[in-house]
């Protein structure tokens, strides 16, 4: 299968001294979608700033290793250029503007196209996919609920109409509700439009049930990688990281998954 | 009271409150974008104003010509500081940047010195001279089409920032810069575009000033008055810039009509002082922003 984002034995560090990631690899073949799970401080965002070349700005920097998306190294290109070739980030905390209407927001994200044109049409596939961001388009970014502002930050990729869409927890601090809307809608996503993903998660249940390959990573590395599949059914996956006690880890659509979220969290 | 002299004192306070309010605009773009308090901005207005009675006055260009082009100038001059000096600095604590724009002031003092000369010139006249009669009031026409020149290029500019998508850019760099690094947006071209146009406000500005006030290589220490408006009304507000220009300019010219020209910087400094103690923030500064 056709690869579209391959890391290679990446080692990271922020501020020239404090090693964070030590030899990670993973890939995402194209279409597909791929869950990077860990605990808190494993180094999942690290590992998509990395990819995204938003590392500069925290003084952190690729001290080793290969990223290469569609074929190029990433490190060749500055990141506004990478988000133009067709890969967006959508950051952890959701990081909306919050003194631009979600309107404006949405036009912030053409940036990401060549050109900018055609912006508006894409608006209509946003407001599809979040009704409910169309009825709130004139106000400010920053009164909405975590629940829009997630929405928002995901509307805002798909504006940009990438290749790869890296999402950083878009679970976090949400209602199970709200969280299965948006797993659906980054399913639909990744089928209708054929975008690729990379999706970090700490709620391991939730993002194995969507995804097709998974990668755990402990202390800047990975440690277990299989298909989804293989990850539910493993035991030390099961023990550390999906938190079961009795149940099995088979075949469970994302529709399930708020039972789960009810249950534990794991390691948070 | 002399009501007809109170009118006429206020509305030459407020033309050239709007002169105030469009470099003040000018400094906030810059700040609002790059985080960069910029001492310089008196001094670009300077040499712009030189510019201007280099194109005009000895080269007798046409002021349609000259005006624009040292508007031009004065853009151009920011976006090099920001290219050569602002940038390599990023990351560098504010207090090292503060410095340079210092430094980079007294630099061009000097270089207007030596280019110029140092005495006091004069530009040449563009705009009309009769006066203009509002009823039985009287406005010098000078002031009065500075003011509304001054206007004209305020509006442009919050139109442009309120409704084009640049706008949105800049405005999106000012709200999370990682954030804008992320949709596609190339901050340092925003950073630069911020210092070019900051600075072409102020150059118009200049140009302006030096109309009425006369030039010379230390004309940009009424830049002083400059921070006083924007401490006034917030560093990073686009619309503090407008009413606290208006407020300051009106306020310096009213003090100086009733009380004495040497009373200008007691009345404002203790007005500043009294904002500050009761909105820390300026009037319509945002929260997080650093105090100088
Ligand atoms: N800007 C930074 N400077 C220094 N250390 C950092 C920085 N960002 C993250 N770290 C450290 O790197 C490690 C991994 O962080 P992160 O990638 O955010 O983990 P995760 O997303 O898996 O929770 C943590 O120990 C964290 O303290
Ligand atoms: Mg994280």
């Amino acid at each position: 299968m056709e690869t579209i984002l391959e890391i290679n034995n990446i080692e990271v560090v922020y501020n020239k001294a404090v090693q964070v990631l030590r030899g990670l690899s993973l890939t995402v073949p194209k279409g597909t979608i791929v869950a990077l799970l860990g605990s808190n401080g494993a180094g999942k965002s690290t590992t998509l700033k990395a990819v995204s070349g938003l590392l500069d700005i925290e003084d952190g920097e690729v001290a080793d290793g290969k990223i290469t998306f569609k074929g190029r190294d990433v490190a060749l290109d500055s990141p506004d250029k990478l988000v133009r070739r067709g890969l967006f980030h959508v950051m952890e905390g959701r990081h909306v503007f919050e003194d631009l209407t979600v309107e404006e927001n949405l036009t912030a994200a053409t940036y990401a196209k060549k050109g900018g044109a055609g912006a508006r049409a894409s608006f209509a596939l946003v407001y599809e996919y979040f009704p409910r961001l169309k009825d709130r388009r004139k106000g400010l970014a920053g009164y909405l609920s975590g629940g829009e502002q997630q929405m928002l930050a995901v509307g805002r990729s798909l504006v940009a109409a990438p290749d790869l869409i890296m999402l950083d927890e878009p679970s976090l601090g949400l209602a199970p509700l709200l969280v299965e809307e948006i797993f659906e809608i980054i399913v639909r996503i990744n089928r209708e439009q054929g975008t690729s993903m990379l999706l970090v998660e700490q709620n391991a249940a939730l993002a194995l049930a969507v995804s097709s390959y998974g990668y755990i990573m402990e202390n800047g590395k990975v440690v277990i990688d299989g298909t989804s599949d293989e990850l539910m059914k493993n035991e030390d996956v099961q023990e550390f990281y999906l938190g079961a006690s009795g149940d099995d880890g088979e075949n469970r659509s994302y529709r399930e998954i708020k039972h789960y979220k009810r249950r534990k969290r794991w390691l948070s | 009271m002399d009501w007809l002299f109170f009118f006429e004192s206020s509305i030459a306070g407020l033309a050239t409150g709007a002169i105030y309010s469009l470099v003040a605009l000018g400094f906030v773009i810059i700040y609002k974008a790059t985080r960069v308090i910029n001492f310089a901005i008196g001094e670009i207005m300077m040499i712009s104003a030189y510019l201007f009675l280099t194109f005009a006055g000895i080269l007798e260009w046409h002021p349609l010509i000259a005006l624009p082009l040292a508007m031009l100038g004065g853009g151009l001059l920011g976006s090099v500081t920001e290219k050569l000096i602002i940038r390599p600095m990023l990351g560098e604590s504010p207090i090292s940047v503060v410095m340079v724009t210092i430094g980079l002031s007294s630099i061009l003092v000097g270089a207007a010195q030596i280019i110029w000369g140092p005495g006091p010139r004069i530009l040449p006249d563009f705009l009309p001279r009769a006066p203009i009669f509002i009823g039985e009031l009287y406005v010098s026409s000078k002031i009065a089409y500075s003011a509304l020149i001054a206007i004209g290029l305020l509006v442009c500019y919050l139109i442009y920032f309120r409704f084009s998508r640049g706008g949105v850019a800049l405005r999106a760099t000012a709200s999370d810069q990682a954030a804008a690094f992320s949709m596609g947006i190339s901050v340092p071209k925003v950073f630069n575009y911020a210092w070019f146009f900051g600075s072409m406000a102020a150059a118009l500005a200049g140009v302006l000033v030096a109309a009425s006030g006369g030039l010379s290589p230390y004309s940009g220490s009424m830049a002083l008055s400059i921070l006083v408006v924007v401490i006034f009304g917030g560093l990073d507000s686009l619309t503090g810039a407008l009413v606290g220009g208006l407020l300051v300019g009106w306020l310096e010219t009213m003090t100086g009509a009733f009380l004495g020209g040497e009373y200008k910087m007691l009345t404002i400094f203790t007005l500043l002082t009294f904002v500050l103690v009761l909105k820390p923030y300026g009037l319509f500064g945002t929260k997080e922003i650093e105090r100088l």
